[in-house]
């Protein structure tokens, strides 16, 4: 029982923040319906910007909030400078263009911090919670992750349905020749949008690098985790993308729990699979049909 | 019957558009089209599936390029601007289809169409006064709206950015009559009223001559007639050629 307890609550740690790697892979596709395979090496660049801050000033939150700010920053500069010129074309050019940029970030993160993963600090303790007798795997540290990944989905949901800005941003995503009939300044509204993928992703950077340390190659697994939850979510949802997030981390803390943290990424595997193959849309898609 | 009788400030021309030329591809869509569109009057523009009709208005507001020509608003040449920048000036454009977005609330779609007017758009509550039917809907999701309900959101949504000239694309298009003849009337009164200059695009010609100042008969992209709507309708050579009635 307890080892059922300590799989589900790290499997919601876990799970939290493959949601905020979803959201960011999400909100870039329902924007400008484009695949960000760069997602991964984005959030690992800015993760090495906020070891350097750390490093320099000796504050984790400094830090942290320096992640989030540089994403906000990279995710605009990206979509301006190299996916503009790209929108009208075929799908596959962006897509191309994010397996470059993926490619570019990783070499240049390489030259500068070298290959050696290091270490990066977590904002709380790591040892797990006292109950009873025991101690549990799940940590202070992970109370953190799920709660700051949930305050980035909700402010995000809040903007969305609440603020002009997000009623403009999803205009701009559904209809975006007649929300320009409109006024809105589409292309503006996609810049917004990476911006704000960005910034989860680099959330999403800065909270599992204790786990996975810091290298150009780190996050790759949680790129395919997040795209996987994504899926899961619909691809087209921010709250399907959360949800997707949660379950797959509780599928596959189940799985490396149960069966080994060997089968776990074949799980993942599995999972995208039999979601594509039996409910493309997604496990909450509704009646509505949309090609992808 | 509306009235026809004193549109205001009839000498005041909002939107003026001079050879303008449009082509998809190796296709001339609009070829060489003038024509003058004054505030508180309504333009007809007429003619057959393919005529260009869609395509003048599209060009007006930049959804394509014109090839040559120019369009000027409020004595401002608007012809190489971006569609948001055309629309902030006080062009509105109701496209074909209606174009009300389905994932948006009936009421989302309205606010929409103020936003980039800021303080100086209408307030909901005044399209709702126009258009009873939407307040009852408003928190529907636009997809669950009817036809009819669809073309008053679209309209509606048009007139929250308070525009001086606006844009209708086959208005009646899926209306049935009752329905077109209400249209008809609503669009003479935001002439009327508002002091619009309305460009409308019909395929019923007899409904849109009906409320017209003046009606425009568009045939493989090129003016063929500019005339008054009682001219117009007399005309039997150019009724049973374009107009279809």
């Amino acid at each position: 029982m307890t080892k059922f307890i300590d799989l589900t609550l790290s499997g919601v740690s876990s799970g939290a923040i493959y949601a905020a790697v979803a959201l960011a892979l999400v909100l870039i596709w329902r924007a400008t319906r484009i695949v960000n395979f760069a997602q991964g090496a984005m959030l690992m660049i800015t993760t090495y910007i906020a070891s350097a801050v750390i490093g320099a000033t000796g504050s984790y939150w400094v830090g942290f909030v320096t992640a989030l700010l540089s994403g906000l920053v990279f995710g605009a500069v990206v979509e301006r400078v190299l996916i503009r010129p790209v929108e009208h074309a075929p799908p596959l050019n962006p897509v191309i263009l994010t397996l470059g940029l993926y490619t570019l970030l990783v070499a240049v993160a390489g030259m500068i911090w070298g290959s050696t993963p290091r270490s990066f600090p977590a904002a709380f303790s790591l040892q797990g919670y006292a109950v009873g007798g025991t101690r549990l795997l799940f940590t202070p540290n992970d109370t953190f992750i799920v709660l700051v990944v949930i305050a980035v989905a909700a402010g995000l949901a809040l903007l969305f349905r609440t603020t002009p800005l997000g009623l403009q941003m999803r205009a701009a995503a559904f209809a975006p020749e007649v929300a320009r009939l409109l006024g809105v300044r589409v292309a503006r509204m996609f810049t917004v949008g990476w911006a704000f993928a960005a910034v989860a992703g680099a959330l999403a950077g800065v909270l599992v690098a204790p786990s996975v340390f810091l290298g150009p190659n780190s996050f790759d697994p949680i790129l395919v985790s997040g795209f996987v939850a994504a899926v899961l979510g619909g691809l087209d949802s921010p709250p399907g993308a959360v949800i997707g997030g949660l379950v797959l981390g509780l599928a596959l803390s189940y799985v490396s729990g149960y069966e080994g943290a060997a089968l776990a990424p074949l799980a993942a595997l599995v999972i995208l699979v039999a979601v594509l193959m039996l409910r493309p849309g997604g496990l909450f898609a509704a009646s509505r049909e949309r090609r992808v | 019957m509306p009235s026809r009788a004193q549109p205001w400030r009839v000498d005041l021309v909002m939107l003026s558009i001079e050879g303008l030329t449009t082509d998809y591809g190796p296709v001339r869509a609009v070829d060489e089209v003038s024509l003058e569109a004054a505030a508180g009057t309504v333009t007809a523009v007429l003619g057959a599936n393919g005529a260009g009709k869609t395509s003048l208005l599209r060009t007006i507001t930049g959804l394509v390029p014109a090839r040559f020509g120019r369009v000027r608003f409020d004595g401002e040449d608007i012809t190489r601007m971006a569609v948001e920048e055309i629309v902030r000036r006080g062009v509105a454009h109701v496209p074909e289809g209606r174009g009300v977005i389905s994932e948006l609330t009936a009421e989302e779609n309205l606010r929409l169409g103020g936003l980039w007017r800021g303080r100086g758009a209408a307030p909901v509550s005044e399209i709702y006064d126009l258009f009873p039917r939407l307040a009852e809907r408003r928190r529907q999701p636009a997809s669950r709206l009817s036809g009819g309900e669809r073309q008053m959101l679209s309209v509606g949504r048009a007139l929250m950015g308070r525009p001086r000239a606006l844009l209708l694309d086959e208005p009646s298009l899926g209306l049935a009559p009752v329905l077109v003849a209400q249209i008809m009337t609503m669009v003479r009164s935001l002439a009327d009223n508002l002091g619009l200059a309305v460009l409308l695009v019909e395929q019923n010609a007899r409904s849109a001559l009906s409320i017209a100042n003046r009606g425009i008969v568009l045939n493989l992209g090129r003016v063929v007639a500019d005339r008054e709507p009682d001219e117009l309708a007399a005309d039997e050579r150019l009724r049973h050629a374009y107009l279809g009635f």
